[in-house]
């Protein structure tokens, strides 16, 4: 149920590889091809984060149970 | 005795420190110091107490012989009477202290039971997409919680489980709610919890089923009970304990300013660790580029190529040298060949003469009558020997 978790496009799996890039970049234990390719990869998820970051909208559901037990999910709602 | 009384004193001291006792008051008096002294008693026994001066204005009651109470505090030996006592912090009459006495009891027993144990905490995912809140419909935590994140970060998704937070099966709801949430809708943090209100109204947060449920739970919980003073035991169950529900929201998710800045932060030591690895990658050439080792090999296909000049050079000098020479031994031998040419001894008048074609040298080679031939440079005469050699 939490296997999203770290799934390619969550947040916090595209930080910590931004995180990785920049550490490996720093070290320079990477070779010169390598590090252009990690620098143009590390550009790019920090443009989809921030899009990301950006663009959101509160997005606000309500989970209930009908009478036959199902969980029902509703469309989005407003907070009182 | 005095050894006695004193090794009582530090084992009765020790073994009852902040002690619940319940019992009906009797004897009770207020002292013109302030002090309050008085019994408790059941049916078994009976235990002298005092409250001091001092802690009396929290009582909130006004005790009287008779009242059942639950009192709060440590039993103190007073040597020179040789009597023991409870020195009171609190007392409350029996319906609000029972509560207290059943808090205090549940929590003990979770927490034997190593519910609230750290090395179970979760840690809460930093940037949670999906957040589940358990609470009610209708309450003020629901609006801070949601007004805290949609100012922090809209990037997220909330989910409400809809509870009554009070009142006769308010517990069991929660509960259900929580392990529901564990069942459906991919959340990654829950926030359980209700604004503030009396002790009563926040109970069902004190119940065993929520603690249970908060402790089951495999997402990671933050409990918002909104006291900022007294926990809850579902404060003690849940991984994180926020003071009020809009703490518990910005405990789960990060200001987005703050998250684009370490990205942006994140861009720029990652933009100079690149150009610094480029800029050395760039100067390294250069010296390579310009060193003397790396120059060698074509100063040397320059020393080599003149050496070949040279080379060439002093092999045609050598050659003509050599054709001169060659020239010079044809010319001798074309002397010395004009030289023997017979032809010119001929002309010299110079003749050969031959016997049967061969040559004769000596005299001794012609006898009488032999035949011979006499060559001339101008023709062959034919001759007969008259007379050898005597």
């Amino acid at each position: 149920m939490t296997a999203k978790k770290n799934s390619k496009d969550s947040l916090e799996h595209s930080l910590e590889r931004l995180e990785e890039i920049v550490g490996a970049l720093e070290q320079g234990s990477v070779s010169l091809d390598e590090s252009m390719n990690l620098y143009e990869e590390g550009i790019r998820i920090s443009k989809e984060c921030g899009e990301r970051l950006k663009a959101a909208e509160l997005r606000i559901k309500k989970l209930t149970k009908n009478i036959d037990g199902q969980f029902e999910l509703s469309e989005d709602i407003e907070a009182s | 005795m005095t050894e006695v009384t004193r090794h009582i004193k530090t084992s009765l001291e020790t073994a009852f420190v902040r002690i619940w006792v319940q019992g009906e008051l009797s004897n009770f008096k207020q002292h013109t110091s302030g002090h309050l002294y008085f019994s408790l008693k059941d049916e078994g026994a009976q235990l002298s107490g005092v409250m001091w001066r001092s802690r009396v204005p929290s009582l909130g009651f006004v005790p009287e012989d008779g009242m059942k109470v639950v009192v709060h505090g440590s039993l103190t030996v007073y040597p020179p009477r040789g009597s023991y006592q409870i020195d009171a912090e609190q007392m409350q009459p029996l319906g609000v202290g029972e509560q207290q006495l059943a808090f205090e009891r549940l929590k003990k027993k979770l927490a034997d039971e190593g519910l609230f144990d750290v090395d179970r905490k979760k840690s809460i995912p930093p940037y949670p997409e999906r957040i589940g809140i358990v609470t009610s419909e209708t309450g003020a935590a629901f609006h801070d919680i949601v007004s805290v994140i949609r100012r922090r970060n809209p990037g997220v998704e909330l989910l409400l489980f809809p509870v009554r937070v009070q009142g006769e099966g308010a517990a069991e709801e929660i509960a259900a709610a929580i392990t529901d949430s564990n069942r459906f809708g991919n959340i990654d943090v829950l926030i359980v919890g209700r604004g503030g209100g009396s002790a009563e109204d926040l109970w069902a947060f004190n119940e065993e089923i929520v603690a249970r449920a908060i402790a089951a739970s495999k997402i990671p919980v933050i409990s918002a009970v909104g006291h900022e003073v007294d926990f809850s035991i579902a404060d003690f169950a849940a991984d994180l304990r926020a003071p009020t529900p809009s703490a518990a929201a910005e405990l789960a998710v990060r200001d987005r300013t703050e998250i684009l800045e370490e990205i942006a932060n994140l861009c720029y030591t990652m933009r100079s660790a690149v150009t610094a690895r480029w800029e050395a990658a760039s100067s390294n050439l250069n010296r390579m580029i310009t060193s003397y080792s790396f120059n060698r090999p074509r100063d040397a296909v320059r020393e080599y190529s003149q050496h070949i000049d040279e080379l060439e050079r002093r092999a045609g000098l050598a050659v003509l040298h050599q054709t001169k020479l060659l020239r010079q031994r044809q010319i001798a031998v074309m002397q010395h060949l004009e030289a023997l040419n017979p032809t010119g001894v001929l002309q010299r008048g110079y003749t050969i003469i031959r016997k049967n074609g061969k040559i004769i040298k000596s005299a001794k080679q012609l006898h009488r009558d032999d035949a011979a031939d006499i060559q001339f440079h101008d023709g062959i005469v034919v001759t007969r020997v008259e007379r050898e050699q005597q």
